[in-house]
């Protein structure tokens, strides 16, 4: 297990490869709303690539990071927007 | 009253939040973006002897493109481009965001560490591009990516594999897409492509000597995978509950509906041009005007890639690797590259006749439909607003976090919008990196050569 990390993701411990992108993990957490809208519908992932901030989250307490480009790094605190 | 007392959920607003230090760096050459044209920037300028940096937002270097090592198109070429940067001595800044132009010749960027300033002498712009999103009722449902995103995605590992893939859209990047996607295990139900087959025809032919390779690759290629590629066909509607169930699709003459997890649909791309109107440079027909040896209206600042006309890797390592000779002084060397970049550029041409977007596509928008998806903003909202700008201030489309890079892409598509300048921050950016940035643009010094 020494290429894993454990991260935590709405509160549940999740043992993921280290460096592995964030956006990708959550997907095969089974995570398709990485944020709801200003008007409650549920969002993910639409450009893959920085551009469009649909799949930002929260990650060790500051909001708005875009999970596709950000590596998960061990004890990392992780909040989808519910 | 400063110090925290037991309540813990009232931070204490009247202390300015701590500012990390700014860190400083100096080099001769500043690249923005570690794509193809970039990574060949630097390494042409760094073998010349210049001091190099290189920026990139991404934890990765080679772009989109050359996005996860082994299995990214172009492999050999990536891979020859990749070592030849390794070994160029060029400085690389991965998860580096730039952000601002504070002073002439000064670049503010946002670190993972904090803010950082680099002082340049010659700037290489190799912004890249990002997929054009038309909206279309259910487009905001989670299930509908890019396809560009969705194989880069999966190429990092995003589950695809036995998952029903309908690839719909515009360009050369749909049948790629739909190829990698393939590789990695997605059931590919259908490729759209909405120009019609006359113009595809025209593509194929005007790529020189063998007339109908292209139309071969397209449609032998996609039926030997089993995979059916329809041009002349484009998505209406995308249908689902929490997330996409199934999409519609037109010919215009006959509608159906095909069920799939993913809808992998943009209409080609989009140059990242942000960063080059914050400079100053002069862009003309969504390009970034630049001479012969790639240098913009505005000097010292070169402009390479996907921001001087959609052409592709190959074109972007030409322009690239002219523009970091040039930056570091070599023009000479840069002129013997001329005749590379001049057949990529007249292939850049083609696409843009092939991929011209059927004015039908401005209907897929229904009044209903959001627009803007940072803020909820619909078609109705924006469409009684003359311009961008008085949509921005009467209904907030483009006003939240990815500053309507998607949004505003779409209005000059359905409106006929002008783009409009850009302000800094160009990326959304921490306070810390944001102290001491003046609150206008550098004067800049025009380029007395002109553009062409």
């Amino acid at each position: 297990m020494g290429d894993h990390v454990t991260i935590s993701v709405n509160g549940r411990p999740l043992t993921v490869p280290a460096g592995a992108l964030l956006s990708v993990v959550l997907a095969q957490a089974g995570i398709t709303r990485f944020r709801r809208s200003v008007h409650g519908e549920a969002r993910g992932p639409l450009c893959g690539m920085g551009v469009c901030f649909e799949c930002r989250v929260c990650v060790n307490g500051q909001p708005h990071c875009r999970s596709c480009l950000t590596l998960c790094e061990p004890g990392m605190e992780v909040c989808t927007d519910d | 009253m400063t110090e925290s007392g037991n309540n813990a959920a009232a931070p204490d607003v009247s202390a300015p939040p701590a500012v990390p230090e700014t860190r400083r760096m100096d080099c001769d050459v500043l690249v923005v973006g570690a794509g193809p044209a970039g990574l060949a920037a630097a390494c042409a300028a760094a073998e010349s002897g210049a001091r190099v940096v290189v920026l990139d937002q991404s934890p990765w270097a080679g772009g989109q493109i050359w996005r996860g090592e082994e299995s990214a198109p172009g492999g050999s070429q990536q891979r020859a481009w990749r070592r030849r940067f390794r070994e160029s001595g060029a400085r690389l800044c991965l998860r580096t965001t730039a952000l601002a132009a504070p002073r002439r010749n000064v670049l503010l960027a946002e670190a993972p560490d904090g803010p950082l300033e680099i002082d340049w002498r010659s700037l290489v712009l190799a912004t890249g591009a990002r997929e054009l999103f038309l909206p279309f009722p259910g487009w905001t449902l989670p299930g509908v990516l890019g396809p560009g995103g969705l194989h880069a995605m999966a190429r990092s590992g995003w589950p695809v594999a036995g998952r029903k893939v309908v690839v719909a859209g515009s360009g050369p990047l749909l049948l790629a897409a739909a190829h990698g996607l393939k590789a990695h295990g997605a059931r590919i139900r259908l490729i759209a492509e909405q120009a019609p087959w006359r113009r595809l025809l025209g593509f194929g032919a005007s790529l020189g000597r063998h007339p109908g390779k292209l139309l071969q690759g397209l449609s032998l290629g996609s039926g030997l995978w089993g995979a059916p590629y329809r041009a002349g066909a484009w998505p209406v509607r995308a249908q689902g509950a929490d997330r996409l169930e199934s999409v519609t699709l037109t010919t215009g003459a006959r509608s159906w509906t095909e069920p799939c997890d993913y809808l992998a649909c943009a209409f080609h791309l989009e140059p990242n041009l942000e960063l080059p109107l914050l400079l100053g440079c002069r862009v003309e027909e969504d390009r970034v005007r630049v001479d012969s040896f790639q240098e913009t209206s505005v000097v010292g600042v070169f402009c390479a890639g996907e921001p001087t006309g959609i052409g592709g890797a190959d074109c972007a390592l030409a322009e690239g690797e002219i523009a970091g000779l040039a930056a570091a002084e070599r023009r000479d060397q840069a002129k013997a590259l001329f005749g590379r970049r001049a057949a990529w550029t007249r292939f850049r041409d083609s696409l843009r006749v092939a991929f011209a977007l059927r004015p039908e596509l401005r209907l897929i928008t229904t009044p209903e439909t959001i627009v803007c998806r940072c803020e909820d903003v619909t078609r109705r909202d924006m469409e009684s607003q003359d311009h961008w700008r008085a949509a921005k201030l009467q209904a907030r489309c483009g006003m939240g976090a990815c500053q309507g890079r998607v949004c505003g892409a779409a209005a000059r598509f359905l409106f006929g919008w002008e783009r409009e300048g850009t302000r800094p921050p160009v990326f959304p950016a921490s306070v810390g990196s944001l102290a001491g940035l003046p609150h206008t643009n550098p004067t800049v010094r025009p380029n007395p050569q002109g553009c062409p």
